[in-house]
């Protein structure tokens, strides 16, 4: 990709962070009605689920970028899968602390086994923390760039594994003590609302990540440079 | 504010605070980068220095019979 | 027809190396008795029956753990890996034979653990029993595989927990399900679904881990 067509890439996506998470924090705010049961702290709604669809398309992303280079054979993808999981675990932390927050304001208890969702982030949490020990305990090199992409091929098929095996336990394993009415059916204003958040945090998420991949290029290049010189 | 809508705010300014967070070590890391480009500015520069200098020296040696 | 002798041909190797020194076995057997042991000391009087079936499951993830820790600790100490690598033989020929022979140590552990457990704690259904071998199947393709990873880390000992227990849960809910759920057939399949799931994605990328 020529330099300044990914210059207006992340200044692009810096733009439409700006627009859409601040409309869609603006319209989850000041537009949006209560919701009828819950109430005002329904409203966690509109930035805990966006950021935790973001930390699945995160995930998957860097699924992708590591198939691409144990496919092609191309070292370049590892920096681009490792800046995505790095993304997707800042954004899956975000979501089990404002998923701990709404479990705080609905049933009292900053953590409940029966959140089918804050369990399969935790279990994700652990999984992709280890992808950094992972990463820290072997050289640099195209073997560790490998075995850091098959690591995350397995996490993004964890993912639906592990949901499987957590709704198996609900009940079983798990005490269901809390059930979140959760209105699948979402008001049109409501889902507007979603929508725009959700659009945001993933320009954001997608935003930071060009940042933080350019500021690592560019580590790189400066490396190249010094030895050239020295 | 009543308690809901507390921890409403303390939700969103979580995300604040790590974008926030994020925005901090990012100037940390912009100010390394300047400051290694400036030290090899110089490394160039003394090179492209020393090249120069050692050029009129070989054309001072031909000349000499 | 190549392939499944060569597959064969290594995991004889290992069981037999095995079967010399003993060391390994002995060991994972001694550890799961004991922790059973450790574990008949942890829970209260007044627990439910059906806790001692999930300190069962994680009596056997961890002995699981051990086992695997030394499935690749021989090669690295006589860099036989390097040697096995540049074989004319499939590298997922490399990862299913030492998968067979893991598999092998784990059902020896369990021929005494089992019992143990019936002896100690509650008896042991056939549910049960199916359970453990669908999630030894499991553990041993997927902690094969993070194995050859960890034996390539400077950490070693340390990673290979840390990359296999995240993994490992499904198969705890489906072992500990089985054992004690009204409908373990669900959870049996579950296992089955993992073991089929994981055992291909192991076999596909164990080449990618183990070249240099």
């Amino acid at each position: 990709m020529s330099t300044s067509l990914r210059n207006n890439t992340a200044v692009a996506l810096a733009v439409a962070a700006f627009v859409l998470l601040l409309g869609g924090l603006a319209l989850a705010f000041y537009w949006v009605p209560d919701a009828p049961i819950e109430g005002f702290r329904q409203r966690i709604f509109y930035i805990h689920v966006p950021v935790a669809l973001t930390a699945y398309a995160c995930f998957g992303w860097a699924a992708w970028k590591a198939l691409r280079l144990l496919w092609l054979r191309d070292e370049r993808y590892d920096l681009e899968s490792y800046t995505a999981v790095h993304m997707g675990l800042i954004f899956g932390i975000l979501t089990l602390v404002t998923g701990s927050i709404w479990a705080r304001t609905s049933w009292g208890v900053w953590w409940s086994w029966g959140e089918r969702q804050l369990v399969l982030f935790l279990v994700l949490f652990l999984f992709y923390s280890a992808y950094f020990m992972l990463r820290y305990s072997v050289d640099p090199g195209p073997r560790r760039a490998r075995m850091s992409a098959v690591y995350a091929l397995f996490g993004v098929v964890l993912i639906p594994v592990s949901f499987l095996a957590i709704r198996l336990a609900e009940g079983l394993i798990h005490p269901v003590v809390f059930d979140r009415n959760v209105n699948s059916n979402l008001a049109g204003s409501q889902l507007f609302t979603f929508l725009v958040c959700f659009a945001g945090t993933l320009a954001l998420a997608a935003s930071l990540y060009v940042n933080e991949l350019t500021g690592k290029r560019v580590d790189e290049r400066l490396r190249e440079l010094r030895e050239a010189l020295t | 504010m009543s308690s809901a809508e507390k921890y409403v705010t303390a939700a969103y300014l979580v995300v604040l605070t790590v974008l926030l967070a994020y925005l901090v070590i990012y100037a940390f890391k912009l100010s390394r980068l300047e400051r290694e480009v400036g030290e090899l500015a110089e490394l160039a520069r003394r090179r492209r220095d020393a090249e120069r200098t050692s050029e009129p020296e070989r054309d001072s040696e031909e000349v000499a019979p | 027809m190549n392939y499944f002798s060569d597959v064969g041909a290594l995991a004889r190797k290992d069981l037999r190396l095995e079967l010399r020194s003993r060391d390994t076995f002995l060991s994972m057997v001694l550890f799961v008795v004991a922790t059973l042991v450790v574990f008949s000391f942890s829970l209260p009087a007044q627990t439910e029956a059906e806790a001692s079936y999930g300190l069962l499951w994680v009596a056997l993830l961890f002995t699981a753990i051990l086992g695997l820790t030394r499935a690749f600790a021989a090669e690295r100490e006589q860099r036989v890996l390097d040697g096995l690598v540049l074989a004319p033989c499939d590298r997922s020929a490399i990862w299913l034979g030492k998968a067979l022979a893991v598999v092998a140590f784990l059902a020896l552990a369990e021929l005494v653990a089992l019992p143990a457990f019936a002896l100690f704690f509650e008896p042991v259904t056939w549910e049960l029993v199916a359970a453990v071998v669908l999630a030894d199947l499991g553990l041993a393709a997927v902690g094969t595989l993070l194995a050859a990873m960890a034996a390539a880390s400077r950490a070693r000992e340390l990673l290979l927990p840390l990359l296999l227990l995240p993994l490992a849960i499904p198969i705890v809910v489906g072992g500990v399900g089985a054992s004690i759920s009204d409908d373990p057939g669900r959870f049996l399949g579950f296992l089955a679904l993992y073991d089929v799931i994981f055992a291909i994605l192991s076999w596909a990328s164990f080449e990618y881990v183990v070249t240099e």
